[in-house]
């Protein structure tokens, strides 16, 4: 098999297989057989490395409908039954007759790169005869290779597992080699696995180390004295790393985001060279937290407004030293790296870096009662790090914990259904609800998360059969499955009809206990804005 | 004029003073298909096709059945009734009501391809037609049955080369029995005691099907090492299915076309089997026809019915009880022997 039926394969294996050591057997059989170049645009796929997007979704749709003969509405009426445009227009497709396709994958994606800078009529001419190259299931590929969202059930991690069983080497070493700013394009598979990249890479950023939520109680943790903990803030993980006179700024979804916060620039003289500190990327004003919606006004522009600037002024909370002076501390003791870290902050002394205090406290209950305290200190719960550990790679149990508080909740109801995406295609799972006010309805939120399968199955079943309306993709069903919503945070908000925006809702719990006159009301929205929006 | 209305209880001829597939007790029923969502319990007269008799026998148990054959032509109260292949599973039939002249089919389920098992399906020329409409989207558009076949033949010999065995899940009445013969060379295909049911009821009426052995208590577990098991959809993921340790599940239905059904089912394969028409084969059923009036019913009847009406057919969608069942997501009632 030769380079996009190879890979066609493998996105095929790897999404149809439900055991990670089958995943992990595909994309060992996969490296060892596939072309390097093509090696190397599957490590960036497979690590969000995505190509910019050559063509909108609006394009390829109206394509795929000029092809197959299609109405808007009945593609549209396709799409949401599938819940993936790549998918549904390489099923409306036609099926083609050929023998062996002599691309490869690296082949479309230079094409694809390539065609950001042609006209309209070059890329269709260029799609159209790529679709009639490509089998159905290379189709499919073909279409996320441009409209993104590889998940297809490999995680990051997995991969790395591949490479390092592929190439002989820890997955320790493999996961940061594969990490920050390298070019498929120009970049050789041997070059970027045997490390030769890593060491001349000023920009290169460590793996993050994350942590697992605690399940048991803290004291099952051992003596406290131990333990060092810490407000667990909500904003961007992030890495702050100063080379040869230059500042990087990393996300955990390892992008490089320097650009969006200028803030940072006022360290880039003061901080001193060959450093790497983890932290959180925080909406702050006077060292003081602000809240995320604040932040998110931010992420997604291309330019900051000075506006933007003043009403979210954003800080580094610093969290960590992974490299000092140029080398890799993440060996030391975590109370070792947080005395370094202490150390060059006092003498930065600049608002823009901060570190996340050190919370004192005695014994493990009055950490819960400063647990309580959260909200009141902008923060989402505690870390609790041990203070021994070493900086370690992914995420990993048994030295860092994430202690978070109870979300808060509001019982709701639901009045709009659509169907969801991936494994919920053709299901009703996206959710609207509505709480009262007086004896109306209005909606809040949205929420896909929280049920059961079967309870997804239950309520899918209830909006077929009690739909009053139909608006496109959207059912309006009869108000009366109640649920309560769980959420991290609310704020204000203009473009919301309720005037609030809730931070990550989710489904808490069906309750079959409660009808529609026993939900929450917009007065309780707004009180709780009031208490916990600030 | 309505040969056929819709009301609570179902289709009904009021002509005739007959209900078709109802999903309430009734006088008189004519059943097209022996599927639990269209073959309900409690009526007092039940009329079918010779093959659907024994299967209805199984389901619901003894009581007053009535059988004819396919072009037999019944007159109940000057409506002349008669039932013609629909190719879905064995005996499913299409029903003909004419009277004065006009005449109106309903589909029942229905297939285009023939299986070899269910009869060819006919189109009927008629005023009115009612139509099912389960995969009636352009995304469901299916191989050639060999096709499909081949696929399943070849993942059954990879997963014994792997020391696996397949469990295949299939509805037991229809899907079962053509996995079963597509797998026919092969050895002791093991089958959930349903699926044994519907086999050996169909062996007895005369059809030439390959036996299947019943997974039992007593099954040596060392036998099933590397096996082919045939279950109805209702088996999965129950612990029925961890005798056949180690195994990999593949799922024979229409819906394993999109690959989140694949996914959300859990299944190691999805082979695109149905029992019913794709969307081409909805399209030249209905055209077949003639109909000037076309109702749709169970399945995507709004948007079947919306590209009916661009094409110049006046459609209707309907609401009926249908389609609860078989490849519903393959939910399946058991099928006991009474």
């Amino acid at each position: 098999m030769n380079g996009m039926s190879l890979f066609a394969t493998l996105v095929h294996a790897l999404g149809t297989s439900t055991k990670t050591n089958d995943k992990l057997d595909a994309l060992v059989d996969y490296f060892g057989e596939a072309s390097p170049h093509d090696k190397i645009w599957v490590i960036a796929l497979f690590s969000g490395r995505r190509p910019k997007r050559a063509v909108t979704s609006t394009l390829l749709a109206a394509w795929c409908r000029e092809k197959a003969n299609l109405s808007q509405w009945l593609f549209e009426e396709c799409y949401h039954t599938v819940g993936d445009l790549a998918e549904t227009i390489a099923l409306l497709l036609p099926e083609i007759k050929r023998g062996i396709n002599p691309h490869s994958l690296s082949y479309y994606l230079e094409k694809l790169i390539d065609l950001s800078q042609n006209s309209e009529a070059e890329k269709k001419s260029f799609i159209l005869e790529s679709w009639e190259q490509l089998n159905r299931q290379e189709k499919f590929v073909f279409n996320k290779l441009i409209t993104g969202g590889f998940r297809i059930g490999v995680s990051q991690q997995i991969m790395v597992q591949a490479l390092a069983r592929t190439v002989s080497l820890e997955t320790s070493l493999i996961a940061h080699r594969i990490s920050g700013k390298w070019d498929p394009m120009t970049t050789a598979f041997e070059e970027l696995l045997g490390g030769e990249l890593a060491s001349t890479d000023d920009s290169k950023p460590y793996p993050f180390f994350l942590s697992y939520a605690l399940e048991q109680l803290p004291e099952e943790l051992g003596l406290h004295e131990e333990w060092q903990a810490e407000w667990k803030w909500d904003g961007i993980r992030g890495q702050l790393i100063k080379r040869n006179d230059k500042l990087f700024v990393w996300s955990r979804g390892e992008e490089l985001i320097t650009d969006k916060f200028p803030e940072y620039n006022a360290l880039l003289n003061i901080l001193p060279n060959g450093i790497v500190i983890d932290g959180e990327i925080m909406p702050s004003r006077d060292g003081q937290p602000l809240p995320f919606a604040l932040l998110q006004t931010r992420i997604g522009r291309k330019n900051v407004t000075r506006k933007q600037l003043l009403e979210a002024p954003v800080s580094f909370f610093a969290y960590d030293l992974l490299e000092i002076e140029g080398h890799d501390i993440r060996s030391f003791s975590l109370s070792d790296r947080r005395k370094n870290l202490d150390a060059i902050v006092k003498s930065v002394n600049h608002p823009a870096l901060l570190v996340s205090r050190i919370i004192d406290f005695n014994n493990w209950n009055d950490l819960k009662i400063l647990r309580d305290r959260s909200r009141e200190n902008g923060a989402e719960g505690l870390m609790l790090k041990r203070m021994s550990s070493t900086y370690q790679v992914g995420r990993k149990r048994g030295d860092w914990w994430k202690w978070k508080i109870d979300p808060l909740t509001i019982d709701a109801v639901l009045v709009y259904a659509q169907k969801g995406h991936g494994r919920r295609s053709n299901l009703y799972t996206d959710y609207t609800f509505a709480v009262k006010d007086g004896d109306k309805l209005v909606t809040f939120t949205k929420a896909y998360s929280g049920l059961t399968d079967k309870e997804f199955a239950q309520v899918d079943a209830f909006v077929k059969n009690n739909s009053l309306e139909k608006f496109g993709p959207v059912r309006t069903v009869k108000p009366s499955l109640v649920f309560e919503i769980a959420f991290e945070g609310i704020a204000a908000s203009a473009r919301h009809k309720s005037g609030v925006a809730l931070r990550f809702p989710r489904m808490l719990r069906w309750r079959h206990d409660k009808n529609v006159d026993e939900i929450n009301t917009l007065e309780d929205l707004k009180r709780m804005l009031e208490i916990y929006g600030k | 004029m309505n040969l056929i209305t819709f009301t609570e209880a179902g289709l009904f001829c009021s002509l005739g003073q007959f209900y078709i597939d109802p999903w309430k007790p009734v006088d008189r029923a004519v059943i097209t298909h022996a599927h639990s969502d269209h073959a309900r319990y409690g009526s007092k007269h039940y009329l079918c096709h010779t093959y659907t008799k024994p299967l209805l026998q199984l389901r619901l148990g003894e009581g007053n059945y009535q059988a004819i054959e396919w072009g037999e032509r019944i007159n109940i109260n000057d409506v002349v009734m008669s039932l013609h292949p629909a190719g879905h599973i064995i005996g499913s039939s299409q029903v003909r009501i004419e009277y004065k002249g006009e005449v109106w089919v309903f589909s029942g389920d229905y297939k285009t391809e023939n299986d070899g098992l269910s009869g060819q399906f006919e189109a009927i020329p008629c005023h009115t037609f009612i139509t099912e409409s389960t995969f009636g989207l352009p995304i469901y558009k299916w191989e050639k049955q060999e096709t499909i076949y081949d696929e399943i033949r070849k993942w059954v010999t990879q997963n014994m080369e792997d020391g696996f065995s397949s469990v295949l899940l299939a509805y037991s009445l229809g899907k079962a029995q053509r996995v079963i013969n597509a797998l026919e060379q092969n050895q002791n295909i093991y089958a959930h005691g349903a699926i044994c049911n519907s086999q050996e009821l169909l062996i007895n009426q005369g059809w030439e099907l390959p036996s299947v052995q019943r997974i039992t208590v007593d099954t040596e577990k060392s036998a099933l090492k590397k096996s082919i098991v045939i279950a109805p959809p209702s088996a999965d993921g129950s612990s029925w299915m961890k005798r056949f340790s180690p195994f990999r599940v593949g799922v024979c239905s229409g819906w394993m076309q999109v690959r989140g059904n694949v996914r959300r089912r859990n299944a190691d394969a999805g082979f695109v089997l149905s029992d019913h028409a794709d969307w081409d084969g909805l399209i030249s059923a209905t055209a077949a026809t003639g109909a000037e009036k076309v109702y749709v019913t169970h399945g995507f009847q709004s948007a079947f019915s919306r590209y009916l009406n661009e094409k110049g057919i006046d459609a209707y969608e309907v609401k009926t009880a249908y389609g609860q069942e078989e490849e519903d997501e393959g939910k399946e009632t058991k099928i006991d022997t009474p």
